[in-house]
């Protein structure tokens, strides 16, 4: 039953007969097409000279992404449609779009190499925003996209300067339809030369996949494995691409707490972190970058297990568990549970991340959680340290519940045990402060490498229980976020 | 709209008006073809390198069977395979092609391949088999200064008598500090595009910024004369300096394979292999030993810096030498001793990046100066105010430390502007006073100067050439020696060339750089592109005019002298006539409607045995104040507001200036925080460098532009004849970026307290940051201040 892969590019329909599962779709772009426009920067997805747009139907409407062309596998485009720079001129009938003419009048290219995928990002702001942006919100939009000849002010300029001439009307009807029409494909599963390719739709037919090659490479967001491909070269006899499967997107809330499906974007999934507890939003803003987050998965995050994965953290400092699934089967494992060592972890072949259960908060207990991430760069870095506190207090200030976890400082992202133990029971003040403080220097053996000594790791590690504990008072708890300059 | 500062001049349209960038449309759009984008000739094949894994080696065995059995590909070749000489050193001949046995640093490339695909070509070179005989490695300055590894030989520079000078100051300090290594990030990766033509000749298109050295070096490498070979470059995506040299092994590579294949051959460089075999910035380490008095002004100063070179000179000798013109800064030194240690390392090369070791070297002064502000409990602005050069160039503080009199200071006034327009004291007052009231942020503000001679050193280089063609209908195309990164040097000879003939920018191109139309160039850099293109193509651009003019006035009855150009139109006593149809007329004249032109700065000289003499034709000027906060529980920082003041003389294009103030300030802040290189210390992949792509290197982010950023053009006009009057503007306002580093230095100096001295290394890296604090605390040895 191989079909085409089948996504709406240029206005049509393209269909492309069994490409090779790993070629991206940057390279489809600029080798096969000859279509220039989309650059190579660091085919990692960390510079954003190839970003493009990807729009798919959420709830019968048309939603736009801006994401890596580098390290997005071409068969993942299947049933949803492709934008390049090369679009905008069709869309703004021939002419520049607003965002390219602010970035013309606004002097926001130099070079020139990076400045298509500024277009795509800031194109997707135009058309998801229609009210002018704030500062923040643009800085935001383009923390996947580095430049490095204008400094960015006259970039950031251009995003508002758009607003300011008359709104560009694009039709995108024919973009909807076209979707639509795609939606009624069959399930995309088709062997190449260069391997096999199945995108299941449902838990069983995944199941069933997983059954049948339990040594398929599964794969989301590809915003990790991308990297194995363009960067190590490495291959694939089977790739089970899980994308597709509709209840693995699932995100659910109820007064157990939040379920995110294992396919969930992080984009998504931290929305709704957020919204159960807001001592996740600094994370959330400074995970990745916004292509990244918008490919990438949670689950992808939490199966991958990298020692600095940034959500593992917060997780397992929360008490979240893991929902595996075998063949219909399902087990449930404490976070800190799944993971074994490095880059180990409990599943088992045939087996896969299902979900994500994060419990809500008891009654009862004020819960006190923060995220703190520390790394050379605000935007679009991986951290050296990234931390995550969660104690619940009774009436009294005595700490009935203290769970708290690093990554960074080990293997694996784990819990502080010593620090907890000597948090649990007491009274939430200096002096026990002082007590954890000194625990948690017990608690690691950070190795030193290129992000940070193991020295720096251990102090910072230390200074940011003394954070948290600042939190408490409006007046230290000021951060560097908080302030503006000084008035004379 | 016309940036503050900069008031426009009539007369002269389309120059001095803040017009866009000539292929802004084309980039926005994603028209503007960068070599990987020109359409591919059939039978064109793939390139890659085969890497060493080793830092410091002799290979033992190389087997490339596997290579060439691997699917899809053509051709390997090995040192042994190059017909010419195996060597693109730009000055020194230690610059190997391909590694000959003897590898220098982890990553040197061994050997290459061609393809059919550019996948095929990569997966291809990681399969040789190698050997190596392991041999010891000197992997930084530290253990170059022990093992005193030099890739050139010490240089010293003295001026006075510092010995008595050191003797009979009233105050004494002595420091040390680092100052690390960049990668220049060009977005575009370094490639080169091969085609083999008839006859034993071909043509190159090539990202870089010295298209004549890869003619010449393409021709060494082949065996063959430079007339067989021509080099093309249309744009780059990105280059400050990392095109200059280090695009050579990219197009040898390329050439040789294509020649060898006879066929059209492709090197794009991964990001990876692109930031592991290219130089980058060279990293400092130095100390000093200064007398001064309660004022803080300074007696004498001696100096030592050790810079990391890397395995091979490349231009290390120059950059260096730039560090030591360059210890000035805006200041005069009257008693001075340096030495300059250039350091031979199993590291890759460095090179040239925005600034050439000007940067290094005043980095070194402004750190004198913070100390010495320190050390007197002084505002720092004003231990700089007052070593700042004198105003009357014939004074007795005028005068460099290599013999070249400061004739048009206006630092003083400048640094008063600035100082005024951002309310520097009263913010100074208003930071204390946070600093005071706040345990766990402190905020730091700073105003630095920056001096920076321009011309390239090497005196020979100053020269240009340019082809400035009208065809029958009256538009024109330029060509002309300097080639374009995104800094505006078309659009600024476009504006030149179209100001002399009086014609709208529509009716100028600017064509790509070409080794067959303008031949002998010197690099695109040293700030002096504009410098020295724009006046060989004012001079041919005149040449043309004149003869029009005469013609016209002959057949007018009218002086030449009389006739003017203006808005497309050929004018003179009431009578006026389109250029277009002048030009037409002149044609049938038979009257020639091409020239070129050539320019060689005037006035430079300068002795490379003594290190004395004129170096630079002028001094471009500018000051930074910025506003910083530190947390002291993570070492994080944020840049809060900077106010940037850049002279640039008379501005030709005041917002291709504004772009290159902000873009270079920016591009040093980066520099001096975030951007850290870092190779593994040991271990089998000791001297591996381990930042090798942007997930790992930290260049700023949207974010990190500060929200409050005002930059403003100091009103000036160039005192030498330079283009319109006005001056270079790549390179010096990197260094205005100092500022958002001394002010980082203040904060963790708010946060030691007073009397304590701020070892901040840079990058100043929240660990950085974290380390000076601690170490402030407690003081280490050779960090005391000298008895």
């Amino acid at each position: 039953m191989d079909r085409p892969v089948q996504f709406y590019f240029r206005g049509e329909i393209r269909r492309l007969s069994a490409p090779p599962p790993t070629r991206t779709v940057l390279q489809w772009l600029r080798e096969d097409l000859r279509q220039t426009g989309t650059k190579e920067g660091c085919a990692e997805g960390d510079c954003g000279a190839c970003m493009v747009v990807l729009g798919d139907l959420q709830d019968g409407r048309l939603r736009l992404r801006a994401i890596n062309a580098c390290i997005r596998l071409l068969p993942t485009l299947d049933r949803m449609a492709l934008f390049t720079v090369e679009d905008l001129a069709d869309f703004a009938g021939g002419a520049l779009h607003p965002v390219q003419a602010a970035l013309v009048d606004c002097h926001g290219s130099q070079c020139g190499f990076c400045t298509p995928g500024f277009v795509m990002s800031l194109w997707v702001l135009y058309e998801t925003q229609p009210q002018c942006p704030t500062r923040a919100q643009v800085t935001d939009t383009l923390s996947g996209n580095l430049c490095r000849c204008t400094g960015y002010r006259p970039i950031i300029e251009a995003a508002r300067r758009a607003y300011e001439s008359p709104r560009q009307p694009w039709a995108s009807a024919a973009v909807v339809d076209a979707l639509r029409e795609l939606q009624r494909l069959p399930a995309l599963s088709y062997a190449s030369p260069a391997g096999r390719y199945t995108a299941p739709r449902s838990l069983e037919a995944l199941d069933a996949a997983c059954r049948e090659e339990p040594q398929a490479r599964l794969l989301s967001g590809s915003t990790d494995i991308g990297l194995w491909i363009t960067k190590h070269l490495r291959t694939f006899e089977a790739i089970i691409h899980v994308g597709a499967v509709e209840a693995l997107r699932e995100i659910r809330s109820d007064a157990a707490g939040l379920v995110i499906g294992a396919g969930a974007s992080l984009a998504e999934s931290f929305a709704a972190l957020c919204a159960q507890e807001p001592g996740w939003e600094e994370l959330a803003r400074r995970f990745a970058s916004v292509p990244i987050r918008n490919a990438g998965t949670l689950g992808g995050n939490v199966a991958n297990g990298s020692p600095i994965g940034d959500g593992l953290p917060g997780l397992i400092a929360l008490g979240a568990t893991v929902v595996l699934r075998r063949a219909g089967q399902e087990r449930e494992l404490p976070m800190e549970d799944f993971y074994l060592g490095y880059q180990r972890n409990a599943l088992t072949p045939g087996e896969y991340l299902r979900c994500v259960r994060v419990p809500a908060p008891p009654h009862g207990l004020r819960q006190v959680f923060a995220t703190y991430k520390v790394s050379r760069r605000q935007d679009q870095d991986i951290a050296a340290v990234c931390a995550a506190f969660c104690l619940r207090l009774e009436a009294d200030g005595r700490i009935a519940h203290a769970r708290m976890a690093f990554g960074g400082m080990d293997a694996t992202a784990r819990r502080a045990a010593a620090t907890e133990a000597a948090l649990l029971g007491e009274l939430w003040c200096e002096a026990t402060l002082a007590r954890a403080q000194a625990a948690l220097a017990a608690d690691y053996r950070p190795l030193t490498d290129l992000r940070a000594s193991s020295a720096y790791r251990q102090a910072v590690a230390v200074n940011l229980l003394r954070r948290f504990w600042l939190q408490q008072d409006p007046a230290a708890a000021l951060r560097l976020s908080d302030l503006r300059p000084v008035e004379a | 709209m016309a940036p503050p500062g900069y008031t426009a001049r009539p007369g002269c349209w389309p120059v001095g008006g803040a017009l866009a960038h000539e292929s802004a449309a084309l980039h926005v759009s994603g028209r503007a073809l960068y070599t990987d984008d020109m359409p591919e000739l059939q039978g064109t094949l793939h390139a890659a390198l085969g890497l060493a894994r080793v830092a410091h080696g002799r290979v033992r065995s190389l087997d490339l069977g596997p290579v060439l059995a691997a699917p899809g590909v053509h051709s390997v070749i090995s040192a042994a395979d190059i017909p010419g000489t195996n060597d693109c050193g730009p000055v020194l001949h230690d610059d190997p092609i391909l590694a000959p046995g003897l590898v220098q640093f982890y990553g040197q490339p061994l050997f290459a391949l061609a393809a059919s695909t550019h996948e095929a070509a990569r997966r291809a070179a990681r399969l040789a088999r190698v050997d190596y005989e392991p041999l010891p490695a000197l992997l930084d300055v530290d253990a170059a200064l022990a093992a005193q590894s030099w890739v050139l030989p010490p240089v010293e520079l003295r001026q006075g008598d510092i010995e008595s000078a050191l003797a009979r100051a009233p105050r004494r300090l002595a420091g040390a500090a680092r100052l690390g290594g960049q990668e220049h990030f060009y977005l575009e990766g370094q490639v080169a595009y091969a085609l083999p033509g008839e006859n034993d000749t071909l043509h190159l298109h090539c990202s870089t910024q010295h298209p004549s050295e890869m003619q010449q070096m393409l021709a060494h490498a082949l065996g063959w004369r430079a007339h067989q070979v021509s080099v093309e470059c249309r744009r780059m995506g990105g280059a400050f300096g990392g095109k200059e040299s280090q695009s050579a092994q990219v197009a040898c590579v390329c050439a040789l394979l294509a020649v060898r294949t006879q066929r059209p051959v492709k090197l794009r460089l991964d990001r990876d292999d692109d930031m592991t075999i290219t130089g980058k910035r060279h990293d400092f380490w130095f100390d000093y030993e200064a007398g001064f008095d309660e004022t803080g002004l300074l007696l004498g100063l001696r100096l030592t810096l050790a810079s990391r070179c890397g395995f091979s000179a490349d231009l290390s000798g120059p950059v260096n030498d730039r560090a030591l013109f360059h210890v000035d800064n805006a200041y005069f030194l009257d008693a001075l001793a340096l030495r300059s240690l250039r350091c031979k390392t199993h590291t890759v090369s460095n090179t040239a990046f925005r600034g050439f070791g000007g940067p290094q070297g005043m980095f070194v002064i402004e750190t004198v100066m913070d100390d010495i502000a320190r050390a007197l409990d002084r505002d720092p602005l004003a231990v700089r105010r007052v070593n700042f050069y004198g105003s009357d160039p014939t004074g007795p503080r005028n005068t460099t430390h290599y013999g070249m009199s400061v004739e048009d200071n206006v630092i003083p006034a400048l640094v008063d502007q600035l100082a005024r327009d951002c309310r520097y004291e009263e913010r100074r007052a208003a930071v204390v006073a946070f600093n005071a009231n706040s345990t766990h942020l402190k905020r730091g503000l700073a105003l630095t100067p920056v001096k920076f001679g321009i011309s390239f050193t090497a005196t020979h280089y100053n020269q240009a050439g340019a082809l400035v063609h009208i065809y029958t209908d009256g538009t024109v195309l330029v060509s002309h020696g300097g080639t374009e990164m995104g800094q505006g040097l078309h659009t600024k000879v476009a504006q030149v060339v179209a100001g002399e003939f009086g014609l709208p920018m529509d009716d100028v191109r600017v064509a790509s750089t070409d080794t067959t139309r303008v031949p002998n160039t010197s690099a695109t850099a040293a700030s002096a592109g504009t410098d020295l293109n724009g006046k060989a193509a004012q001079q041919a651009s005149a040449a043309i005019r004149a003869r029009l003019a005469e013609f016209a006035a002959r057949g007018w009855g009218v002086e030449p002298s009389t006739v003017g150009f203006r808005d497309g139109q050929v004018y003179c006593a009431g009578r006026t006539e389109s250029f277009r149809a002048l030009v037409a007329r002149a044609y049938r004249a038979r009257l020639k409607l091409w020239e070129s032109g050539f320019y060689a700065t005037p006035k430079i000289h300068y002795d490379p045995k003594t290190m004395r003499g004129r170096p630079f034709y002028y001094f471009t000027y500018g000051a930074a104040a910025a506003e910083v906060a530190i947390d002291t529980l993570t070492g994080e920082h944020q840049v809060l507001r900077v106010d940037l003041l850049q002279d640039v003389g008379r501005s030709i294009n005041p917002a291709i200036d504004i772009g290159q103030t902000e873009g270079g300030f920016i591009q040093g802040m980066g520099w001096l925080t975030t951007e850290e290189l870092w190779w593994r210390p040991d271990g089998p992949e000791a001297g591996r460098l381990m930042t090798h792509s942007p997930s790992t290197y930290k260049i700023p982010t949207a974010s990190d532009c500060p929200e409050r950023m005002n930059v403003s053009l100091y009103d000036n006009r160039n005192a030498e004849d330079s283009i319109h009057r006005s001056k270079a503007v790549g390179e010096p306002p990197l260094m205005l970026a100092f500022s958002v580093f001394f002010a980082l230095r203040e904060a963790v100096a708010a946060a030691l307290g007073p009397g304590c001295r701020p070892g901040l290394d840079a990058p100043a890296t929240p660990e950085a940051i974290l380390r000076a604090i601690a170490r402030g605390r407690d003081p280490v040895e050779g960090e005391t201040p000298a008895p």
